[in-house]
């Protein structure tokens, strides 16, 4: 197989990208997210909007590389800069789409942590929520995005930042949350899906990775998409000559990605 | 406990020992945006401690007042560096007991404040049942919907005794002018006791009225007005300077252990005896270079 000419983190922006439709009003986070909306609404999804829980509102990427949701080229040319409680409040009305998520630990059900994590013997302290928790509980639908790690893939999260779907096999139908919940995992080997009772399966392997080595990852028995009549396997799609083009526009050093 | 303004510009000093140890303070209001680290600074350089800090995600500010032992209490949403990720200060106390932390969402503070804001007890909201955050805490309540039958999260509200805004502008008085984004500048200035406005530049007051769609916080929430060019580095101020990416990847590798803290302190905090022997400090050009200038604005009659 030829080098591979694109990172794995700039595939999971641009598998991140791709679960942005065009008109949707996506809630973006840190990270990955603030660079994958920006390709979406340069390629395929124009007509979205993105909203940022610091108030921003923007439909265009921006002109300038951001470390932050709040960082002035984010600000510049802005269509709105509003305050959180009118952000959070489209997105408890249901109005948001699609929000990202990232995660230290995830379970079967897509339950999140971000605040408590087990070291060894010591109970190590990470940053917190944010607004993490509010966007598991309300967006539409949810993607989720982190490294393939096997310790991140655990049977049960240390503590639910971020609520994922019910473990009684009901998805969110039983769980007092509003939202639809986590709708997609990108990792950095491949891509995942819930099913209909709310658990995860494998949908698509990144190319060069194999659905055994992906698999032995998870503590429990991972699910593929033959399993729960979701088709096959497929091979997550390449970052195009394009999107590359425009992730190293908005990324040039390569901080993110 | 309610302070009245002297009706003159302070110099930060003046303005900040009006905070009390013991205090309960909202900052960093607007999110990675215009955070108020220059009265933070002063607040350790004072010994201001045993305070009780409220906010959505804080970014740096949190970690270097936790560093500097002037921190008993967090209630926020998110510690940490934006940027690089662990606050190292912020995990080591909250590890070690040394620091209380009481765990929101960002809406969760939001709603607090704006409860607060408002003069009710509570707001109840969507967000939170299902999570630890609600599950581990005694701070909440869940409620059925006396009028639908939807179960809610009951958030109390949070009075601060003092909330800290960076404006760009403000008043001899304290109208202040507030552009870029707000995140939850206006709940917290709502709800507090008292609000100390730090600010790039004093304006004639006919420069504030000239705008009043433009003013975020008004007078008579107002007890200290200082002004502070360059107060909120290394965050960014809309139309002033950009953000510092790379102080905060450095403070990240500079500040893992106490006493590596302690050395970065002794430089940034405690080294300079002000703001502008603060930004002497500062290497890197942070100006803006391609500036937007907003259409003109008419009012009149």
């Amino acid at each position: 197989m030829a080098s591979k000419t694109y990172t794995d983190r700039e595939l999971m922006v641009t598998a991140a990208a791709s679960e942005i439709e065009d008109s949707d009003t996506v809630f973006v986070g840190m990270r990955l997210p603030l660079i994958a909306f920006q390709v979406a609404v340069s390629t395929h999804a124009p007509n979205s909007m993105a909203v940022y829980e610091s108030g921003v509102v923007r439909d265009s990427p921006a002109d300038g590389f951001i470390h932050t949701m709040c960082d002035l080229p984010n600000l510049n040319r802005a269509v709105s800069t509003t305050g959180m409680i009118d952000i959070m409040s489209r997105l408890q009305r249901g109005d948001v789409d699609v929000g990202f998520l990232g995660g230290a630990e995830i379970d079967r059900y897509g339950n999140l942590n971000t605040t408590w994590v087990q070291g060894g013997e010591q109970e190590i302290r990470l940053p917190g929520s944010g607004g993490a928790c509010d966007i598991a509980c309300m967006a539409d639908r949810t993607v989720l995005l982190m490294p393939h790690e096997p310790r991140r893939f655990v049977e049960e999260v240390n503590y639910v930042t971020s609520p994922g779907h019910s473990s009684d096999g009901s998805g969110r139908d039983t769980h007092p949350q509003a939202g639809g919940g986590p709708s997609a995992l990108v990792t950095s080997k491949a891509t995942f899906g819930f099913d209909d009772d709310g658990e995860l399966y494998l949908r698509s392997l990144h190319p060069g990775v194999s659905e055994s080595e992906v698999v032995a990852d998870f503590p429990w028995e991972m699910n593929t998409a033959e399993d729960v009549d979701e088709g096959s396997v497929t091979t997550t799609a390449e970052p195009a000559t394009a999107e590359l083009e425009l992730i190293r526009t908005f990324d040039p050093d390569g901080f993110w990605t | 406990m309610r302070y009245y303004m002297t009706g003159e510009v302070e110099t930060i000093e003046q303005a900040v020992s009006r905070i009390d140890s013991g205090s309960s303070i909202a900052a960093g209001l607007a999110l990675e945006h215009s955070i108020p680290f220059a009265a933070g600074h002063e607040l350790l350089r004072q010994g201001t401690d045993d305070l009780t800090m409220i906010g959505p995600i804080s970014d740096l500010l949190f970690d270097q007042l936790i560093g500097g032992g002037a921190v008993s209490r967090v209630r926020a949403a998110w510690a940490g560096n934006v940027s690089a990720g662990t606050g190292y200060r912020f995990r080591e106390a909250v590890e070690n007991g040394t620091v209380d932390v009481e765990d929101h969402s960002n809406f969760s503070i939001a709603l607090a404040l704006k409860a607060g804001a408002m003069g009710v007890p509570y707001l109840p909201t969507k967000s939170l049942i299902g999570s630890d955050i609600f599950e581990r805490s005694d701070l909440f309540l869940e409620e059925s919907d006396p009028f639908g039958g939807d179960q809610l999260a009951l958030v109390p509200a949070i009075e601060p005794d003092w909330t800290i805004v960076h404006a760009q502008r403000a008043s001899p008085a304290g109208d202040a002018h507030l552009w870029g984004n707000m995140g939850i500048t206006d709940p917290a200035v709502g709800a507090a006791e008292n609000v100390l406005v730090t600010a790039e530049e004093i304006v004639d007051p006919d420069v504030i009225k000239s705008d009043p769609s433009r003013v975020g916080i008004t007078r008579d929430k107002v007890t200290a007005v200082a002004e502070c060019p360059f107060g909120a580095h290394p965050s960014p101020v809309a139309g002033y300077y950009n953000r510092d990416n790379e102080y905060y990847l450095e403070y990240s590798t500079q500040t893992k252990t106490q006493s590596a803290y302690d050395e970065w302190a002794d430089e940034w905090v405690y080294g300079v005896s002000d703001r502008e022997e603060y930004e002497s400090l500062v290497e890197r050009e942070l100006g803006i270079t391609e500036p937007t200038i907003a259409a003109e604005v008419q009012y009149g009659q």
